[in-house]
């Protein structure tokens, strides 16, 4: 049973990988534009090309070939991890995503850190608060977190923490305080979504019996609601882990061209300014096999850390975990397919 | 978790939190339009203006500067006071807002038109249609919509509808999954039951019969969608992928004023509220309709 969740599981998500390559493949290289000429001009400063120059470039990218031929070799060299070569650095586009990726991690890693703090007191104390105002305050400030441009909070930072008070350094100069001011500015939407997930599940854990049972035999509410409440909550939260990661990593395109950070999403930005085709592929199927593994995991790992879908699974030969998952909370758990969670749609593009 | 459950969730969630507000503000007592909702209306009808009657809101030109007047600070005269060639911000905002909301509306109708189609058709027809169109959403919503909308734009090219093509693209799957959701419910009700006993054609049944009972929910999804659409149209055009200087766009202003962080703050932090006001009116509105009528 457990094997064969996975290998449907790990089946789905090949699929969506595979058409995802399709899809781009197509819009990508449809195109009127032609790579080697841009390769060779890069664009404005045209003079005259050495024609055989050109054609042995062709012939060396396939380019000469019928676009079926094109998408056969491409998918060929897929299947080896081989994801061409960037038009703009002549390198590998797998050599120039793993290069670009640790600083992009560690900014990323930190921000979900800071996130998932942050929004765990915001949905803690909302839902701890015996004051409607200040409920209503703390319930409201998701909404503004993810209403707020990313781009421009970063601004504010930096005019606040770096030239105002001088803190924090203003442009990544490689010190650790230089990420902070990122982080912060990276963690913001996160934290309005998990917040907002978050609180919507402590209300529903909030009332249910055996939280009432406890309270009855003497816990404090404080200690009810971190000791017992909290944790059954927090796993519908689990589920975001997939958008939460292809949230980082879209922010990170904004966040680091505010901050002059080297990454990931400078090296997609550059990419799509040059027209790099190749590189601009490789970092869309990149950022999709990140959330179709995290969705993987989040599947493989929920029954683990969930007791009760244990229970459940023996006795429901039939359903998936999902599924169950599903009936065992009623409605309120976000699908943790590859289809998942738009919960924090809000936020979705910011 | 499907969009509409999240709409709905959220809006139960609005209603208690909006509740002690609402009973000391609301003008009318059992009016469920209380002074966000109102404050929301306004900005969205500011924007509104701005963008179709720049004219109304300020007399100055947008684009020709006064080089005597650079880098002046918020005064009554400049309200959002001048950039570093002496151009006015405010008229500046206020002109840029027709590229930037039209953009955005633009991304919202072609998500909403593709999305909805998708989701009908998949909702409707079961089986084979079904499994493609929502695997094709399922690798939409794979990519992170910025990513996504910049892979349309390596495709397409820069410019303002160029961007709004890409940021509709990425609000397709929520149009389609929530339509989807809404089919699959209502496909089995006895007045459908009864509409295709009759003999009537699939796209019949579908336009009189299941569009009339899917367009509330769809209707608070556009609000949403469209506050996101400004962010991200917003973004792109701060990342530069939009319409060229001097066109004022309000992502480009907020990029513009990046080499006068320090020295005018006015640059970038007013086109930036504006733009957070309008995100947040259009959320706030999301949030009144669906918990006016209740859905589900």
């Amino acid at each position: 049973m457990s094997l064969r969740f996975l290998a449907s599981r790990l089946a789905q998500g090949l699929l969506v990988l595979w058409i995802a390559f399709t899809l781009s493949f197509f819009l990508l290289y449809w195109l009127p534009g032609d790579p080697v000429i841009t390769m060779l001009g890069a664009g404005g400063e045209l003079q005259s090309f050495d024609p055989a120059e050109v054609a042995r470039l062709r012939a060396e990218f396939h380019l000469d070939q019928p676009l079926i031929v094109q998408y056969l070799f491409a998918f060929g060299s897929l299947l080896r991890f081989d994801l061409g070569t960037s038009i703009q650095a002549g390198t590998p586009v797998t050599e120039a995503i793993a290069s670009a990726l640790p600083s992009t991690l560690a900014l990323a890693a930190l921000a979900l850190v800071i996130a998932l703090l942050v929004g765990i007191i915001i949905a803690v104390s909302a839902t701890l608060s015996r004051r409607p105002l200040l409920r209503d305050a703390l319930a409201a400030l998701p909404g503004l977190g993810v209403a707020l441009p990313t781009f421009w909070v970063g601004l504010m930072l930096l005019q606040f923490f770096s030239f105002r008070l001088p803190l924090f350094p203003a442009v990544s100069d490689g010190t650790p305080a230089a990420i902070v001011l990122p982080a912060v500015t990276l963690a913001i939407p996160l934290s309005a979504i998990i917040a907002q997930v978050l609180f919507r599940s402590l209300q529903n854990a909030w009332v249910q019996p055996f939280v009432t049972t406890f309270h009855a035999s003497g816990y404090t509410r404080l200690r009810l609601l971190l000791r017992q409440a909290l944790p059954v909550a927090l796993l519908p939260t689990l589920t975001m882990g997939g958008v939460l990661f292809g949230q980082a990593l879209a922010g990170s395109v904004v966040v680091e061209n505010v901050f002059s950070r080297q990454g990931l999403g400078r090296l997609a930005q550059t990419a799509v300014t040059g027209q790099d085709i190749p590189l601009v592929q490789g970092i869309v199927l990149f950022a999709a096999a990140v959330f179709v593994l995290v969705n993987l995991i989040t599947d493989l790992s929920y029954p683990l850390l969930d007791p009760r879908l244990r229970a459940a699974r023996r006795t429901r030969r039939t359903s998936t975990v999902t599924e169950a998952a599903h009936q065992e909370r009623g409605s309120d758990v976000a699908n943790p397919v590859p289809s998942s969670a738009t919960a924090g749609s809000e936020g979705a593009r910011a | 978790m499907s969009p509409a459950l999240e709409l709905q969730t959220n809006s139960e969630t609005e209603d208690r939190q909006a509740g002690t507000l609402r009973r000391l503000t609301s003008a009318a007592a059992g009016s469920r339009i209380g002074v966000t909702e109102v404050i929301a209306l306004i900005v969205l009808a500011l924007a509104a203006v701005a963008a179709l009657w720049p004219g109304l809101l300020t007399g100055v030109d947008p684009l020709t500067g006064n080089p005597a007047d650079r880098l002046l600070p918020p005064s009554a005269e400049h309200v959002f006071g001048t950039d570093q060639l002496g151009r006015d911000v405010f008229s500046r905002t206020v002109h840029g807002s027709a590229q930037t909301l039209s953009a955005s509306l633009a991304a919202v109708l072609i998500g909403v038109g593709v999305g909805v189609l998708l989701g009908l058709l998949s909702g409707y027809f079961t089986g084979a249609v079904d499994a493609i169109f929502m695997r094709t959403v399922d690798v939409l919503q794979a990519v992170p919509g910025l990513l996504l909308s910049m892979a349309v734009i390596t495709a397409l090219g820069f410019g303002t509808l160029n961007v709004a093509v890409a940021v509709g693209v990425a609000a397709v799957p929520s149009f389609a999954r929530l339509t989807r959701a809404e089919v699959i419910r209502w496909r089995a009700a006895e007045f459908v039951r009864a509409a295709r006993a009759d003999g009537l054609s699939a796209a019949a049944v579908l336009a009189r019969h299941i569009l009339p009972q899917v367009k509330g929910p769809i209707g608070a999804l556009l609000a949403l969608e469209f506050g996101s659409a400004v962010l991200a149209v917003s973004a792109l055009s701060f990342l530069g992928f939009g319409a060229p200087p001097p066109q004022p766009e309000w992502g480009l202003l907020v990029s513009e004023g990046r080499d006068f962080l320090a020295a005018a703050w006015w640059m970038t932090t007013f086109p930036g509220l504006v733009v957070a006001a309008v995100v947040l009116a259009a959320n706030r509105l999301s949030h009144a309709v669906n918990s006016e009528k209740g859905f589900r």
